[in-house]
């Protein structure tokens, strides 16, 4: 048994919620950390600093961003000393700045990020990324997602295509322009529960 | 990463930009100004229309997919999501709006039917669709052919939440019902409700639809809208229930935020006071039988 104890929690405010749950629990059962550790839904800002990881969904980032300041999330998440895990709409959250003035983001990773670079649904793809520290390739789910056309200092880019960056790192945060929480591939949230012992 | 290797318009892709739609609030709108406000007011999507449903009612006649005008002047005033309308069977107004750029496609009763007999092929399409059900059976013929969001039928333009109750406590029903049956049973019951088999198994092992269900159809309130949520809705959508309402702009935050905290009675309180008038509501048993637009598809 495995006496490791990591708390992750699900900002569970709008979006793919329960796939995150699930896709973490696998991750820490592939670990052999599930014994002690927990995967919970967080509504309340009281929640987050007694968690180890906060992932941010992907969903709209328009909506999200309202109901983070609805709920008085937003200092709790800029002060939380854990990793955050965002994927697509999360990403454009974490940015320092966005193509969207009404936006207004986390500021926790310095990266210019373009909403909906791909264009509309249609357009949303699935494709196989070379990602940094990955020995094979990574199938990734695109859904109108966002690229950051820069990441700044700090940061570690762990994967770029044609039209931009999709995946970086810093310190204990990632930020993913897709989903790995709809495929089958576990290897990012290994590598980010990894990084919170 | 070569272009040629990408993949488009996959399950995985339709029934992914479904889940990113969850604990969302989605309303319909007929121009770019009620757009924006949805926008504004925390919608995660909008559904372009020429008409409300509860318009669609009072002016009679055949009801069809939006013009194209105001469909491309609604994609072009917001950033999220911009679904649309179209008659069941009617694939060539789908082909029409997944050409516009509408990112998800609502095969819909509100509209009046083009094909009594067959719904839309939507697996031939790169854009998801929803569709309405009443219960278990329907639900599971329409994901069976390429459906990758369900939505209760509920009965649209009526402000009242009876019908979607109703369909939505269906649809939990039953899927409550196959966690005690065996295998046998399970093949049964598929026929009985004239559902694919193995998507009524994946249902039992799932416990759950296996795309995302929203609820629709007679959502007026913030309670209503939690109400449903409560049932077990993964989200709302809310037709005449906001622009038909005395102040749209504070009905539709009022909704989001009561979406928000379906199960928490203070916030839905706090949500629901001094809204105003709700949309005038109509009494299910007073429609005649011909203008009931559940019944529209099975």
């Amino acid at each position: 048994m495995n006496a490791t104890e990591i708390r992750i929690g699900v900002l569970a405010l709008q979006g793919a919620v329960s796939e995150h749950i699930d896709a973490f629990r696998l991750a820490l059962e592939e670990m052999s950390l599930s014994d002690n550790s927990t995967v919970v839904t967080v509504r309340h800002a009281d929640e987050i600093p007694h968690l180890d990881g906060l992932a941010i969904p992907g969903g709209e980032s328009t909506t999200i961003s309202r109901l983070i300041d609805k709920n008085q999330m937003r200092r709790p998440i800029e002060e939380f000393d854990g990793g955050i895990f965002a994927t697509c709409a999360g990403m454009v959250l974490m940015a320092t700045n966005v193509d969207d003035p009404r936006l207004t983001t986390l500021g926790l990773i310095d990266m210019d990020v373009i909403r909906n670079a791909f264009g509309r649904q249609k357009e949303s793809f699935e494709a196989d990324l070379e990602i940094n520290g990955f020995g094979s390739p990574y199938h990734a789910i695109f859904i109108r997602a966002p690229v950051a056309s820069s990441a700044g200092k700090g940061t570690e880019v762990l994967s770029t295509i044609d039209k931009g960056i999709v995946a970086v790192r810093k310190g204990k945060h990632y930020a993913l322009a897709f989903h790995p929480e709809l495929g089958w591939d576990l290897r990012f949230q290994v590598r980010f529960l990894e990084g919170l012992y | 990463m070569k272009l040629e290797e990408l993949r488009f318009g996959t399950e995985l892709l339709k029934r992914g930009f479904a889940s990113m739609q969850k604990g969302g609030v989605i309303m319909d709108v007929v121009n770019a100004e009620q757009a924006t406000i949805a926008e504004e007011t925390g919608a995660v999507a909008v559904m372009a229309l020429e008409r409300v449903p509860a318009d669609i009612r009072k002016a009679g006649g055949v009801a069809r997919m939006a013009d194209p005008e105001i469909v491309m002047s609604i994609i072009d005033a917001v950033s999220i999501p911009v679904m649309g309308k179209v008659r069941i069977g009617h694939f060539v107004e789908a082909q029409v709006l997944e050409y516009l750029g509408v990112d998800m496609i609502d095969e819909s009763e509100v509209l009046t039917p083009a094909d009594e007999q067959y719904h839309i092929d939507k697996t031939k399409f790169k854009v998801p669709f929803v569709c309405g059900a009443r219960n278990l059976g329907e639900a599971l013929r329409r994901i069976n052919e390429g459906a990758a969001m369900i939505r209760t039928k509920g009965e649209a333009g009526t402000g009242n939440i009876v019908e979607a109750v109703r369909h939505m406590r269906a649809i939990m029903g039953e899927i409550r019902m196959l966690k005690g049956m065996d295998s046998q049973e399970i093949i049964d019951f598929a026929r009985d409700i004239e559902a694919p088999a193995e998507l009524v198994m994946e249902c039992a092992r799932m416990g759950r639809l296996p795309v995302v269900n929203f609820s629709a159809g007679g959502v007026a309130t913030p309670s209503d809208a939690a109400l449903m949520m409560q049932l077990g809705a993964d989200g709302v959508f809310v037709g005449s229930g906001i622009f038909k309402s005395a102040s749209p702009k504070i009905m539709a935050k009022a909704i989001v935020e009561a979406v928000n905290n379906f199960d928490n009675p203070e916030q839905i309180a706090k949500a629901s006071r001094g809204l105003g008038d709700a949309m005038p509501g109509l009494d299910i048993h007073t429609l005649p039988e011909d203008q009931v637009l559940q019944y529209r598809g099975r």
